[in-house]
């Protein structure tokens, strides 16, 4: 067996939790139950992966299958990598049937082509989910197997989510790769990422609960926004005002779990407008400026401002735009015209 | 009774009883609270500072969590002739003892202590903060 092989398949079980171990590997399925059981998960990891390596030197493992266990460990622990959503448009309005090993031979093959030192591992999961793992190299050198891309394709959709590794120049040759195998015309960057690769999902494939208006000729019945135990010698003076607020952030935001962002950026490309006399860059020349929202789940933070007390409902649209927009970076630019607005670009 | 500011919406004055003593909370976490808090202030009639209201800053507990100084709060109770009280809300046996006090208070404003008034209660606390 190959040294880095040997080398690759060690730090990847180092890197898996020692209870978990076990689990992977027989997922993984290369080494035998028998051969398992002879294997002490009780001891320190650097023990338990020196006695994998053993039993995978014992198999002849070669870098197909180590390729196999990193897209296991990644696809476990898929929130650690951040992901980026990319559309495909078709040219035309044919309806293909989807082959997933035409896919894969044309994947490789396009890849293949261009750069003669690559590792491609293809696994399925549910939901018609492609996992692709790419790991680069160059004419001169062997592929890099610690900083592979990993790329998500929901073959029903023409959606791609992408976990670029640190080496970005061999984007555009990965794009190309896809839209030929996939049949479709065009691949472009949606402004869309995040770490939880299950909310873009959400997001993009419109699984998250939105709110659809509804006409009721009855007034709708107030709100009880108080739990049930709530001490009946309380008065709540401004009751209303919160039954309000909860119905408002229940237009915007829906009633479910909202999709896991951890930030918002907001690129500023407007005029600065201060007092004229002020004479501060007043409408001189943009004033560049980044706002950026970080939270460990954003959404369900902006959902609490309003019933917090921290800011007045309805909250600004460019905020409680991004499921709908499936965008959380943004650039607003001046609206040119008679109304010297801000408005959001494409 | 519970309100986020004031003054008090209008639509409910007539379910409302006697107003016998305004405690302000602070939340030590937030600047935006005493802004709030101050700005309250300002609607409250001039009678109810003859010792029927009250200052009770929160969440002093998390010391490195301050926003707002305590001279500044001090500061705020003297100028407007009323005590401050400090607690911490997450802890239950202060929670608790800071809710006597409170009522013990309330007591004194509604009259319910005979030979004390509000107006004696305020002043005797207000000369033991100089010691």
């Amino acid at each position: 067996m190959d040294e880095t092989v040997a080398e690759f398949i060690r730090r990847t079980v180092l890197k898996i939790p020692r209870d978990e171990i076990k689990m992977m590997l027989q997922k993984w399925g290369f080494l035998s139950e028998v051969q398992l059981q002879t294997v002490n998960f009780h001891q320190i990891k650097d023990n338990i992966s020196q006695e994998v390596v053993q039993l995978c030197e014992e198999n002849s493992a070669d870098i197909k299958q180590a390729a196999a266990l990193d897209i296991i460990y990644n696809h476990s622990y898929q929130n650690k990598r951040m992901w980026s959503v990319y559309q495909m448009k078709k040219s035309g309005e044919e309806l293909e049937y989807f082959d997933i090993t035409d896919f894969k031979k044309k994947f490789k093959r396009r890849l293949q082509s261009a750069l003669k030192n690559v590792t491609i591992t293809f696994k399925e999961y549910e939901e018609n989910a492609i996992w692709i793992r790419v790991a680069w190299g160059t004419p001169y050198k062997k592929p890099n197997q610690y900083k592979p891309s990993y790329v998500v394709y929901h073959s029903q959709t023409p959606y791609v989510f992408i976990s670029a590794s640190v080496l970005k120049s061999n984007m555009p040759l990965l794009c190309q790769a896809l839209i030929v195998a996939s049949n479709y015309h065009e691949i472009r960057e949606m402004e869309l990422r995040s770490h939880s690769l299950n909310s873009l999902k959400d997001i993009v494939f419109k699984r998250y609960s939105q709110n659809f208006p509804t006409y009721t000729t009855k007034p709708l019945q107030e709100v009880n926004v108080e739990p049930e135990n709530a001490d009946i010698r309380i008065v709540h003076e401004n009751r209303s005002e919160k039954e309000r607020i909860h119905r408002l952030n229940q237009e915007v935001f829906g009633s479910g779990p909202q999709p896991k962002l951890e930030f918002a950026q907001y690129r500023l490309e407007t005029m600065f407008k201060s007092d004229p006399k002020l004479d501060v860059l007043d409408k001189k020349e943009p004033f560049r400026c980044l706002v950026k929202f970080s939270s460990p789940h954003l959404l369900e933070s902006l959902k609490s401002l309003a019933p917090a007390g921290m800011a007045d409902a309805p909250l600004s649209p460019l905020l409680t735009c991004i499921p709908h927009k499936a965008r959380n970076y943004f650039k607003i630019r001046e609206k040119k015209g008679l109304f010297p607005e801000s408005f959001v670009s494409p | 009774h519970l309100a986020t500011s004031l003054p008090l919406p209008s639509e409910r004055e007539h379910l409302r009883p006697r107003i016998d003593l305004v405690v302000f909370m602070i939340d030590i976490k937030t600047k935006y609270s005493l802004k709030n808090v101050e700005t309250s202030l300002a609607r409250v009639d001039a009678s109810f500072f003859l010792g029927k209201v009250c200052f009770l800053v929160t969440g002093v507990g998390r010391v490195n969590a301050c926003s707002i100084e305590t001279n500044a709060i001090c500061k705020l109770g003297e100028s407007y002739c009323s005590p401050v009280l400090f607690c911490e809300l997450e802890l239950e046996g202060i929670r608790v003892a800071t809710a006597q006090r409170l009522l013990r208070m309330l007591q004194i404003c509604a009259g319910h202590i005979p030979g004390v008034s509000a107006l004696s209660f305020v002043s005797l606390m207000r000369n033991s903060d100089y010691d």
